[in-house]
């Protein structure tokens, strides 16, 4: 195992089963014979800490707006129905052109679970890595090779902290959030929620069966994140799939491709 | 523990411009809004920097508040808070520093 970041052959990164090559060094950068008598000079950065994930994120938005592509990076605790909707998103949204790209530390699960329905989808494995960054996506999209005007729907790893800090390159971020996880959520993880574009509520069909203050939810969420539109859905159910459909089309039409309007 | 994913960039950020110089001391600006905790970035920082230029390497957090504008009555206004309400009680408001992630400077022998 590598001391530097815990990477291995088996936990690092992989795209489809197949390891990402390492853009970092970890090679001994000085030798032993250090001389301690020598003066000490302060040397001012003033540099981003995530520069080069920011380089590379704009490097694949400028990769994705060339191709007229509209990438959303989904993101949600485990569990909120990230998959589920993707399934049905993928089944049901047929006048969009939709790839995905599948982010979990582990198993091919869920790009098997999208790929069943004959969706072109590539899984990226992050190993010992709690989050995709700009270089892992990246990877998948050369993997994918998303046709002109595609909708690339990037399933995060879930984990509602560190995703946040990392921006990949894509047009749109979408927080999912389930009635069965209470509504403190936005209060609890307000970074995230305050660089959603747009907040789904799933599991709407149990809210009747769960203590969910959604009056609540709603009002906290303002606090965080004054402007990013609501949508309730229940992706097993089917509810509100109209709406979810029509900010996809949306998005497929500001990023210029020429999306047919869904009308389920 | 994204605190290591960004303790790998300070490594590699201090390497690229600093080559094979060895750093003793990093400063660096940690926004309060930032999303990174501090106690587990120099926990992090620690075990990232083993075997490189950076090994035993002091770290220095500075944590600014953040600073914001309010588009409901103008103010401008600074903030600890992770929730960032004016005074007024409006939530519209502009972030204008407080994410921030930065390598300020390093100490080199």
């Amino acid at each position: 195992m590598c001391a530097t970041c815990g990477c291995s052959d088996e936990a690092g990164v992989r795209v489809d089963g197949t390891a990402l090559p390492h853009e970092h060094s970890h090679e001994h950068g000085h030798s032993h014979h250090h001389e301690p008598e020598r003066t000490l000079r302060t040397v001012s950065l003033e540099q981003d800490v995530l520069a080069k994930n920011a380089a590379l994120a704009e490097r694949n938005r400028g990769w994705l707006a060339a191709r007229h592509i509209a990438a959303i990076n989904l993101m949600s605790s485990p569990g909120s129905g990230k998959t589920t909707l993707l399934e049905r998103t993928v089944a049901e949204a047929t006048g969009l052109s939709i790839t995905v790209i599948e982010g979990d530390q582990e198993t091919p699960i869920d790009a098997d679970r999208i790929r069943a329905g004959g969706t072109p989808t590539v899984q990226i494995n992050t190993g010992a890595g709690c989050h995709l960054d700009a270089e892992m996506f990246a990877g998948g999209l050369r993997a994918l090779d998303p046709q002109e005007g595609a909708v690339v729907l990037i399933e995060n790893v879930g984990n509602l902290v560190c995703p946040a800090l990392f921006d990949l390159g894509e047009q749109a971020r979408v927080v999912l959030m389930s009635v069965t996880e209470g509504a403190d959520k936005p209060l609890k993880y307000p970074h995230m929620f305050r660089g959603a574009d747009l907040v789904v509520l799933n599991k709407v069909d149990l809210v009747t069966y769960v203590d969910f203050d959604e009056d609540r939810f709603h009002a906290d969420l303002r606090t965080i994140n004054p402007s990013a539109p609501v949508q309730r859905v229940s992706a097993t159910r089917g509810t509100g799939m109209r709406d979810w459909f029509a900010w996809l089309t949306e998005q497929a039409h500001s990023a210029g491709a020429a999306a047919e309007p869904i009308l389920p | 523990m994204h605190e290591l994913a960004i303790s790998e960039q300070i490594v590699e950020g201090v390497a690229e411009r600093m080559g094979t110089a060895r750093i003793v001391g990093v400063r660096l600006e940690v926004g309060k809004l930032s999303g990174v905790l501090p106690d587990a970035l120099r926990f992090c920082f620690e075990l990232a920097t083993e075997g490189t230029t950076l090994e035993g390497a002091r770290l220095d957090i500075e944590e600014p508040d953040a600073r914001a504008h309010c588009r409901g009555c103008g103010a401008d206004f600074s903030t600890a808070d992770q929730i960032v309400l004016c005074a007024c009680g409006s939530a519209e408001v502009d972030l204008r520093s407080g994410t921030q992630l930065r390598i300020r400077s390093v100490e080199v022998m």
